[in-house]
């Protein structure tokens, strides 16, 4: 009796008074990432001037980036209240970077809601069914994988034509595959776990095992996967854009800002550095944000 | 995996093509490279399967004409017999196939009477010559930055190195190949003369190719970089690595004959998925900096439709990929003694 007593206290059986979940352990640790959340900063900001660029063109806060005013060609920044001077059209620089982020964010995030359905579903039914559908899907990606991104997405383009429908469905179709095999992936190593076998001993249909267990357990690298393919996106519609097959002028991307100031790169060299800088920068926030979630949602993927 | 653009493919497949267990090595490794060889075969048949349809499926015929006047239907039926768009499009997809095997890829819709395969050969020297100096400077640079940033682990060398790497995958390399030119041809040209590249001017194989190499191989590098860091902070906390110091040995023999051997084993898995980002690059790189390349001809083929043009370039890259890939695995046998074949 006299040996017991020291063990008992020594062991402190006091519960945390708050009991912290995944999601709130998660956020924890992400916003302690200094760089993912200067990238959520970043994007917050983006996000917001996307969606009130055209309500600062409706109060003439900023010019409407299609009117062309020819006695403005080519000017440098804060020339003839031009804040970022203009195009070779004498098109407002700021207001066409504003109207570009929209484009760029809407295909960054679209095309993440055309693959998470499909990626899914193949991904639940290769890793959960195996058999037939998963050598198929496997034999799939070792052909798609042969075909590099960007000549895929040009030949969609160039065979479908650069509308947005086709530009958009172009880059999910060369995307969802990686989706689909990372849920493969985790299918297969989770259905091995004890606490899938002990809910299919207990009777679970595969549907509720599916819904309930697997999905929710492989949640974070699915997160994590959409988040790195939204600046994969970004880049195939500004490459496309860059290379003149993506979204059709008038309306700006920053690609094709690219292009267009690549042309007079020797009258205005800003009007490439501008655009240039916006995807670079749009693509590196959200990497950032990709690699904080990635350490945040899964500790052990972490390097 | 913190990757943006082209994230390097195919990778992850590696492991499994080679597990399995076999005692003889000798013997099983010419049947490996043969079935390596054997399963080129049905990825690039579906390759051209897929472009093949995907360009008869584009809506419109190619003597289609955006306003003013229509060929008359005599006129386009020519033109169908001379270009082969007559018979039914499975036969067109056989005739394709057997005239691939002697390097025939039919006649370019864009310029009269000139084949893809000699525009294919006018481009190549500039592709070839361009990514090959790319992968010259990425190995040792990506590789070199990587080992240098691991063995100064939290150090500022190392988080310069992997602050440029980041910036590096991110950038896409048309915006640092439009940023480069604006930098030393544009605002310095006082100073470089237009020395390494002037928009305008015609491209040769001379120092104007300094400025697209180092754009092609940026991604390559960072990629590189990244990885060898990685594996290389993998291998120094290893045991075997600490006998090494605890024996005595100088950093030199340690890093050079302990940690690389073993740390550039998953570097080398990956050079062949990078060698598609090349491929790809130079797509993108030679239309910036104009030059007259495959990957250029493939961008103005795309645009103007040239679909015979868009389907041997298609072709030729992904087998030229599909060797790489090859190649790289049969290498990865040799280097790495624990792979068993099966």
């Amino acid at each position: 009796m006299a040996l017991a007593a020291p063990i008992e206290q020594a062991i402190d059986w006091e519960v945390p008074e708050e009991q912290i979940g995944l999601w709130q352990d998660a956020w924890r640790r992400f916003r302690r990432n200094r760089l993912a959340l200067l990238g959520a900063v970043l994007v917050t900001l983006l996000v917001l001037i996307a969606f009130l660029a055209p309500l600062l063109v409706h109060l003439g806060i900023i010019i409407d980036p299609i009117r062309q005013q020819v006695e403005n060609i080519e000017v440098g920044p804060g020339v003839a209240g031009h804040p970022l001077g203009t195009d070779e059209l004498g098109r407002d620089t700021l207001s066409r970077l504003m109207y570009g982020s929209r484009i760029s964010l809407s295909v960054g995030i679209l095309v993440q809601g055309i693959i998470l359905p499909i990626g899914l579903a193949i991904g639940l039914l290769a890793g959960y069914f195996g058999g037939r559908v998963d050598n198929l899907l496997m034999r799939f990606t070792d052909i798609w994988y042969a075909f590099p991104d960007l000549l895929f997405v040009l030949v969609l383009v160039s065979v479908f034509g650069p509308s947005l429908l086709s530009i958009f469905g172009a880059i999910a179709l060369v995307n969802w595959v990686n989706l689909a095999r990372l849920v493969r992936g985790q299918v297969l190593s989770l259905k091995e776990k004890e606490f899938i076998e002990a809910a299919r001993s207990s009777g679970s249909p595969p549907l509720k095992l599916i819904l309930k267990h697997l999905l929710p357990n492989s949640l974070g690298p699915i997160i994590v996967t959409l988040t790195f393919g939204i600046p994969q996106a970004i880049f195939l519609e500004a490459a496309l854009s860059f290379l003149g097959v993506g979204i059709q002028p008038p309306t700006p991307t920053w690609g094709q800002m690219v292009n267009d100031g690549y042309e007079a790169i020797y009258a205005n060299p800003t009007s490439v550095v501008f655009p240039a800088l916006a995807i670079g920068f749009t693509l590196l926030a959200f990497s950032f944000i990709g690699d904080g979630l990635r350490d945040a949602l899964d500790p052990r993927m972490r390097r | 995996m913190a990757v943006i653009a082209g994230r390097p493919k195919g990778g992850a497949l590696l492991p499994a093509r080679l597990s399995a267990l076999s005692s003889s090595r000798g013997g099983s490794l010419t049947i490996f490279i043969i079935r390596r060889l054997l399963w080129m075969i049905p990825v690039v048949f579906f390759v051209i399967l897929i472009t093949f349809f995907l360009m008869h499926l584009a809506p419109g015929s190619p003597w289609d004409r955006t306003g003013g006047r229509q060929l008359s239907a005599a006129v386009t039926h020519n033109l169908d017999i001379k270009y082969g768009l007559d018979k039914p499009e499975y036969q067109q997809f056989f005739i394709y196939l057997g005239n691939i095997f002697h390097f025939d890829f039919g006649l370019s819709y864009q310029y009269e009477n000139k084949t893809v395969t000699s525009l294919i050969g006018e481009g190549w020297p500039y592709t070839a010559t361009l990514g090959g100096l790319a992968f010259l400077l990425f190995v040792p640079v990506g590789i070199g930055l990587g080992v240098l940033a691991a063995l100064r682990q939290n150090t500022r060398v190392d988080y310069v190195t992997m602050g440029f790497a980041t910036l590096a995958a991110s950038f896409p390399n048309f915006v640092v190949g439009a940023l480069m030119v604006v930098v030393f041809s544009v605002l310095m040209s006082k100073w470089t003369q237009h020395a390494f590249f002037l928009p305008s001017a015609d491209f040769g194989l001379d120092d104007h190719l300094i400025m697209p190499v180092i754009t092609l191989a940026l991604l390559p590098i960072a990629y590189t970089a990244r990885l060898t860091r990685a594996s290389t902070l993998d291998t120094i906390r290893q045991d075997f690595i600490r006998t090494a110091w605890a024996k005595g040995l100088s950093e030199r023999l340690v890093v050079v004959k302990h940690v690389l051997k073993n740390s550039l084993i998953p570097v080398v898995t990956t050079l062949g998925p990078t060698f598609a980002i090349l491929v790809t690059g130079s797509v993108i790189v030679e239309t910036v900096f104009n030059i007259p390349g495959i990957g250029r001809a493939f961008v103005v083929a795309v645009t103007s439709r040239d679909y015979p043009m868009i389907l041997g370039t298609t072709v030729l890259f992904s087998v030229v990929i599909a060797i790489a890939n090859l190649i790289v695995d049969v290498a990865y046998v040799f280097i790495d003694p624990r792979v068993r074949l099966s």
